[in-house]
């Protein structure tokens, strides 16, 4: 085979990934996109298989079996509302294959050569640095969005010196191998390094932030992918690896903005303003709150004429979603105009909650983003807030002293009524009271957001 | 140096292509994008692939295998993820 007849093949296996991620521009197409893509990566495999070099495919076929069937089982015995958590398991594994091939990679090259050129070098430390990093960060992060890691933010004082430490340490590794490629025990130095680094960058990081960490590993992955490319001379892992580079890093931004903080302050600020909060919430919700109950709320429903719902988290950890879609379908068959106000943050990755309301049927156009959606809360009958707090906090609007100030929320508050189905007063992650639950014009419907739901659409049958 | 200088010049433009064709996805299927992408970022699976074949040292050997399950847990799992999610997108629009 020669290389040229291989290069062509790449060259044809890149163009498939970018078209193939052109079709995710519009629902209709992005079937099709995401068939591209895998055909891409068939082409690719089954060029590299006729290679040379190869002379056993035990191990090749083994892996293959082994890790297919790892990966077709977790990607169909998955929950939808555990998508978050899956994607950042496959970014890990990404991220881990990167340091395994540029190691072996640097492994074989020294052995045949005993100079190899600092393109490789810088390419081989960049991958085992940024793959363990990913794999690792990944590794936490699916850990607390399951649950088997404390979601809360870990923090202790001395944290930013700790991490320094380790990035120096782990640049430290990382230009002695540039500068003395004989060593090459010193790539695993850097990589237990990196490994450290990558656990302690999540670990501080709380589980709203997740979105942000998830992008973030997402492009890292990308990244190594293409560090690994520069390693190989492979110029298709380059082009796969910076597509989805860019995707993560455009993604990350989309999330930051959303929340109105820098990456810096996701990454090592957070929220700090957590005790005073006790005395405000008093303050603020004291004899204020209004708590109704579902028949109540049915009958605001039976004379609305428009009704916005807006999800957040609180409907995946609940698994709300199809009791939110039979009641939207109940009120859209007696003439209510229903649609969803999604904010960029609302869940633990960009996009989740379309996911779970696309896994109920609900179709796309009614998934409204929020800059579309904002305008429109004034002409609202009801708005029924379902498992979200901070981004419909009305503070990030009026309090420039909030620590969510300037933030953009959804305007949920300018509806005439505001029902918020939740289990409790207690904040969100930002740690603050919410003004909009004693709002005038605000019910709290307490409850758990699937059996609420239930109990909603009973109600309204019955009235 | 000038193979490098070529992979350089491929890397930025392939840079400016993604950014182009990712700002064009919308926020309703920013899920899928993140899942889809990161099943092409498996694509390290080619060189795990020559690693675990090319018996060039038993360690070699092993690294590559083991990359070989990490990659393809990561593309097969991707993209059947992926295909999974957009199908629930598609189904309702076709009624």
């Amino acid at each position: 085979m020669s290389p040229a007849f291989v290069n062509i093949c790449y060259l044809g296996a890149s163009v498939l990934f970018v078209v193939g991620l052109k079709h995710l521009s519009h629902p209709r197409t992005a079937l099709r996109g995401n068939l591209y893509g895998a055909m891409g990566m068939l082409v690719a495999v089954a060029v590299t298989l006729l290679n040379r070099r190869i002379i056993s495919f035990e191990m090749i076929i083994a892996g293959f079996v082994l890790g297919a069937a790892v990966g077709a089982i977790l990607a169909t015995k998955i929950q939808m509302t555990a998508m978050p958590q899956l994607v950042g398991l496959f970014n890990g594994f990404g991220g881990g294959a990167s340091v395994l091939v540029a190691g072996s990679a640097f492994i074989t090259a020294m052995a045949l050569s005993e100079t190899v050129s600092s393109q490789f070098t810088v390419a081989t430390v960049a991958s085992g640095l940024i793959g363990a990093v990913t794999f690792w960060g990944s590794l936490v992060a699916f850990g607390k969005l399951q649950g088997i890691v404390p979601q809360k933010p870990l923090r202790y004082p001395g944290e930013q010196v700790v991490k320094s430490i380790l990035l120096i340490g782990a640049l430290a590794a990382a230009t002695w191998i540039v500068l003395e490629p004989s060593s090459i025990h010193f790539y695993w130095y850097l990589v237990a390094v990196a490994s450290v680094l990558g656990i302690f960058l999540v670990m501080p990081i709380g589980g709203a932030d997740m979105p942000v960490v998830i992008t973030l590993l997402n492009s890292y992955s990308g990244l190594a992918a293409c560090a690994t490319g520069f390693v190989l001379n492979n110029n298709m892992l380059i082009i796969a690896g910076s597509l989805v580079g860019a995707s993560g890093v455009i993604l990350t931004r989309i999330m930051c903005k959303a929340m109105n903080r820098s990456l810096a302050n996701v990454l090592f600020g957070g929220f700090g303003a957590v005790e005073e909060a006790g005395e405000a919430e008093e303050e603020i919700y004291a004899g204020k709150v209004k708590s109704t109950s579902a028949e109540e709320v049915a009958m605001l429903l039976d004379t609305a004429r428009r009704v916005v719902i807006v999800p957040g988290y609180g409907m995946a950890a609940a698994q709300a979603q199809h009791a939110v879609r039979d009641l939207f379908n109940f009120l859209e068959s007696k003439g209510i105009e229903v649609e969803f106000g999604i904010h960029p943050v609302a869940g633990r990755m960009p996009g989740h909650m379309n996911v779970l309301l696309a896994e109920a049927d609900i179709p796309y156009e009614k998934l409204k983003e929020m800059d579309e959606i904002n305008p429109s809360f004034e002409q609202t009958d009801v708005t029924i807030v379902l498992g979200a707090n901070d981004v419909v906090n009305p503070s990030a609007r009026n309090d420039p002293n909030s620590p969510i100030a300037g933030m953009p929320v959804l305007d949920v508050d300018k509806s005439r009524t505001v029902v918020v189905i939740k289990r409790s007063l207690s904040p969100g992650f930002a740690g603050i009271p919410n003004p909009l639950f004693a709002a005038d014009n605000t019910l709290m419907l307490f409850g758990d957001g699937k059996k609420t739901g239930q109990e909603l659409l009973a109600a309204l049958k019955e009235s | 140096m000038t193979a490098f200088v070529c992979m350089l010049t491929i890397f930025v433009l392939a840079i400016f292509v993604g950014y182009e064709v990712i700002t064009k996805v919308p926020p309703v299927l920013h899920t899928p994008l993140m899942s889809g992408s990161n099943a092409i970022s498996g694509i390290t699976l080619v060189g795990a692939i020559i690693s675990a074949g090319s018996q060039h040292t038993t360690l070699t050997t092993v690294l590559g295998f083991s990359a070989v399950v990490f990659a393809t847990i990561n593309v097969v799992g991707g993209f059947l993820v992926t295909h999974r999610m957009l199908e629930m997108f598609k189904k309702k629009n076709e009624s």
